[in-house]
């Protein structure tokens, strides 16, 4: 990031194209365009600088709508192009954009090398839980017995948990937010931004032609103050409607308890670089209608520093400068061994 | 003891023994020697698919053949003059290459039951016992004994003895073709300098193999192959894939651009990737991608950033990349795919040699899909082709397919290669914010006179822009689903890749008149045995020629008119016809074919016997 100039003059709107936004009226996508294009403009980065990469759905339309550099590449190889592009190119800033579908399935083999690799850029992950693009087939984050058009008696797959997917991948950071919460995304975004390192953000995001309300118990007023847990860096783990739930580590499980029964001090206090805490996190993942089910987690739940591939690349490169000197093409084509023919 | 020292043309040794016997390395160090000695070489080594198979069997042995010889060559050369030998399964797998009259240098601690037994001789009978031999010239040594005795004070281990007699056998063959040993004692010397007891021992068993040629009676035949007269300068000894790496590091650096290589392991590519990954000081990122596809995706990633992007490959992974390719030719950014062909379809034959791939080069993608299409003919040849196929990459703003193959890729011969300054810069079409911009709008796909796009590459205000694998309008370069748009960029592609054709070098004649009875037309890797067979027939009197393609999509644009001055034309391939299909399609002209699908190359003799046989039948 530190080669990114500060233009404190560009808006929101200077990051939008002059395409016409084409997302299903209601789509939850507009939201997250929205959110990415003030947060860009508010965390201060150039146009020029910036390129968004996508492979193939229907949120991998966004970069035709940003002003920025753009691929709308093909399907689950976004992740594999922006490596390259970091890889050749480290001043830039590179966006992912991608769904449950496109990173999860096809591409699922070239995310968790992202991951582990840490190149610097930012993945996106619009999950919607469906294949919108395609008209309504199950995805690899439907929840089991989903019925879409190509599951008519219930789908047989266990989905994925993309929190926990990524930090089985050694991911440095993860976190979680939603399209209904855009105050929340743009905080989110931000601090991804700022990571150095691969981020990836899972944003739960509504289809509301073919999965409308998959995620209604996080966004319904009736029951998202007793799912929804925001995760807030050293703060402990309450939630519910009138702030009086908390969460408690018992061993290596996670518990409910009432704030009446135990203090503040004594809950899990959110550390985010806490590995294991990160993963205990992660797997409170069960539907949160149940009976005595946890809340989902959202905000940062993990993030470290690690070293960057394509800055260790460079590395490599001007070490290797330094040991034999810059690279003399006639003493590469000569080779070691040469003889005279008279 | 007199040595008869007799005069040869040209000599053709197989080294064979076990895959861990090391006849790779003695194979190359006899062709280091004798190049520098100023012979013309050619050399192909032959290994097995796995890398430990199991000892003694026919299917662990590996082969190094080398050509040399005082005269030009163009290939590693047809039978053999020299079988060596180092067990039973390496005589049982070679014996058919040595030509009656041959040389078989056997070591016969590799002839004994076991051994036999392991390469399935009938009752383990030894064939240098019986009399199915009679035909060669069968010098049976104790090579391994020899080696133990040379070593009996060393103090080595077993193992390590064992290991140094390849060094045997190597001077053994300086002794009975006359070349010294300085060249190899200084290659040990370098090689083995942090460990002296193994540097000492191979230079003695070295020795030792000399000198028992010099003492021992029972040989009495020395021979001598005269310096070649090759043209005049400075040379080296370079392998296909070495040479492809070299080129592109420099393409890259004349074209003023960063070189980025994406690829995955697979034989017979990983040489590439190995090579480039030793010159970081030149620039050069090497990216071991997780499969295929990231490989391919990446290198796209990196064009798109301003790199020069580059792949490489064999059939089945280029296969996988298949899609990215077409994402590539969409976008109109430079990338080179580089396939180094191998026996197919499917896993094939991993480590031999075919040329089957060329369909899936010119059509093996979804949709109308045009791509360049070139192949380099020898191993020094592939420098040259590369920073062609480069050239033609960037400067067009398409994506290259160059069609190397398992032959070229681990065979070597001199080269007198050239001086950097010499080579041509490449000149990429760069956006230019103030030529592009119309009323502030960058317009990505609008065309030059070539029908050639600029690139503009992030980090440039103004030229902000975005691309995709979704069509997109002729104009504006926004997407578009209108049908007649559609048809318009279709053909516009078409016409970009067609239009190359205008600058690349017309075909000429290799060898032969202009017109005649029958042109030989090949491409990539048959080149040295269609010249050698065509030069043989020539001097005997045939009303024959040759030409050889190094651009295959686009066709040079005189083809048809070298086509047309001759009654037949004959192409031969590696494959079950492929470049012949495409000519009967496109041009006129009486085109029969020449197919070996065998995993190995033509034989020079092979191309011409069916030459001569055509030629006589039609009178």
């Amino acid at each position: 990031m530190d080669k990114m100039t500060q233009n404190p003059t560009l808006t929101a709107k200077d990051f939008s194209s002059d395409q016409d936004v084409r997302w299903c009226p209601g789509c939850g996508d507009y939201s997250i365009l929205k959110q990415m294009q003030a947060t860009l403009a508010e965390v201060g980065v150039s146009r020029e600088d910036t390129v968004f990469v996508s492979g193939i759905g229907c949120s991998s339309r966004f970069p035709y709508y940003m002003d920025t550099y753009g691929m709308h590449s093909i399907h689950g190889r976004a992740t594999a192009i922006a490596s390259g592009l970091k890889g050749a190119r480290p001043d830039l800033s590179v966006w992912v954009i991608t769904g449950d579908g496109d990173s999860m399935s096809i591409g699922g083999n070239h995310l968790i090398h992202l991951l582990r690799r840490n190149i610097d850029v930012n993945v996106l992950l619009f999950n919607n839980e469906i294949y919108g693009l395609t008209k309504g087939q199950y995805s690899p984050t439907s929840p089991e017995g989903q019925v879409t058009k190509s599951s008519p008696m219930g789908s047989l797959d266990h989905p994925f948990n993309p929190v926990a997917l990524a930090l089985g991948a050694n991911a440095t950071f993860v976190a979680r937010s939603m399209d209904r919460d855009p105050k929340h995304m743009r905080e989110i975004l931000k601090i991804a931004n700022d990571h150095v390192g691969t981020s990836l953000v899972e944003v739960y995001q509504n289809c509301n032609v073919f999965n409308d309300g998959a995620f209604g118990a996080f966004t319904d007023k009736a029951t998202k103050a007793d799912t929804v847990l925001m995760l807030e860096e050293g703060q402990p783990l309450i939630f519910g409607a009138e702030k009086d739930k908390g969460i408690r580590l018992n061993g290596s499980k996670a518990e409910v308890v009432s704030l009446n029964d135990v203090s503040a001090e004594d809950l899990w206090i959110h550390d985010s670089r806490d590995l294991i805490k990160a993963t205990i996190l992660s797997r409170m993942f069960e539907n949160p209608l149940g009976d005595d089910a946890l809340p989902r987690p959202f905000g940062v739940f993990y993030q470290e520093d690690r070293f960057r591939y394509e800055e260790a690349m460079q590395a490599q490169l001007d070490l290797a400068v330094e040991k034999k000197g810059e690279g003399d093409l006639d003493a590469l084509i000569r080779g070691s061994h040469t003889w005279m023919v008279e | 003891m007199t040595n008869v020292i007799e005069k040869k043309k040209d000599v053709i040794i197989l080294f064979a023994g076990d895959s861990g016997d090391g006849m790779q390395l003695t194979g190359g160090l006899f062709t280091n020697t004798t190049a520098h000695y100023g012979n013309d070489i050619s050399t192909f080594p032959d290994f097995p698919a796995e890398i430990r198979a199991p000892q003694g069997t026919v299917a662990g042995v590996s082969g190094f053949k080398l050509h040399f010889a005082s005269i030009d060559i163009f290939t590693p050369g047809d039978e053999v003059d020299v079988l060596v030998a180092m067990n039973a399964a390496a005589l049982k797998a070679n014996l058919g290459q040595l030509k009656t009259g041959g040389t078989i240098i056997a070591n016969t601690a590799g002839f004994d039951k076991k051994n036999l037994r392991l390469a399935k001789y009938t009752d383990a009978e030894s064939p240098l016992l019986d009399k199915s031999l009679d035909q060669y010239r069968v010098i049976e040594v104790d090579i391994s004994k020899m080696t133990k005795e040379a070593l009996v004070d060393s103090g080595l281990g077993t193992k390590e003895v064992d290991r140094c007699k390849n060094m045997f056998v190597l001077g053994f063959l300086y002794w009975m073709y006359n070349r010294k040993l300085a060249n190899t004692e200084q290659f040990i010397k370098d090689k083995f300098g942090k460990k002296p007891e193994i540097r000492d021992a191979n230079l003695k068993v070295l020795k030792a193999g000399y000198y028992f040629g010099d003492t021992n009676e029972t040989f009495t035949s020395r021979y001598e192959v005269e310096s070649a007269s090759l043209e005049a300068g400075e040379y080296r000894s370079i392998m296909g894939n070495q040479a492809t790496a070299l080129g592109v590091i420099v393409a890259a650096k004349k074209a003023g651009l960063d070189l980025f290589y994406g690829s995955y392991p697979i034989t017979p590519a990983s040489d590439i990737l190995h090579e480039l990954a030793r010159h970081k000081n030149y620039g050069v990122k090497t990216f071991q991608a997780e499969d295929e596809i990231a490989a391919v995706c990446a290198a796209i990633g990196a064009s798109y950033g301003g790199a020069l992007g580059v792949t490489a490959s064999s059939g089945p992974g280029i296969a996988l990349k298949g899609e990215a390719i077409g994402l590539a030719i969409m976008l109109e950014i430079p990338l080179l795919v580089i396939n180094v062909q191998r026996g197919g379809p499917s896993t094939g034959l991993p480590t031999k040699t075919e040329q089957s791939d060329l369909m899936q080069a010119i059509y093996g993608r979804n949709g109308e899909a045009p791509m360049v299409v070139m192949a380099p003919r020898s191993p020094s040849d592939c420098f040259e082709t590369i920073i062609e196929a480069a050239r033609i990459s960037v400067e067009h703003m398409v994506p290259v397919m160059y069609l190397s193959d398992g032959f070229i890729a681990n065979g070597s011969e001199p080269w007198k290669f050239p001086k950097a300054a010499d080579i041509e810069n490449i000149v990429p079409r760069m956006a230019d914010a103030e030529r592009d911009l119309d009323e502030g709008k960058y317009y990505p796909y609008r065309r030059n006179e070539a029908l050639v796009r600029s690139w503009a590459i992030p980090g440039q205000a103004g030229l902000e822009h975005r691309v995709g694998g979704l069509e997109k309008d002729f104009e504006s370069g926004d997407v578009s689903y209108d049908p007649a748009n559609h048809e318009r960029m279709v053909k516009v592609r078409q016409a970009k890749v067609d239009k190359i054709s205008e600058s690349i070098a017309p075909l000429g004649l290799e060898q032969g008149e202009s017109t005649g009875k029958l042109l030989v037309l090949g491409w990539g890797s048959t080149y040295g045995a269609s010249r050698t067979a065509v030069r043989e027939l020539i001097a005997e009197g045939y009303s024959v020629s040759q030409a050889h393609l190094r651009h295959i999509n686009p066709f040079p644009a005189n083809l048809q008119d070298v086509l047309s001055g001759f009654d037949q034309i004959l192409v031969p391939e590696i494959n079950n016809g492929q470049l012949i299909e495409i000519l009967k399609a496109k041009f006129d002209g009486r085109f029969e074919g020449l197919h070996k699908i065998k995993g190995m190359p033509f034989t020079s003799k092979e191309i011409k016997t069916h030459i001569a046989d055509i030629l006589s039948n039609n009178g």
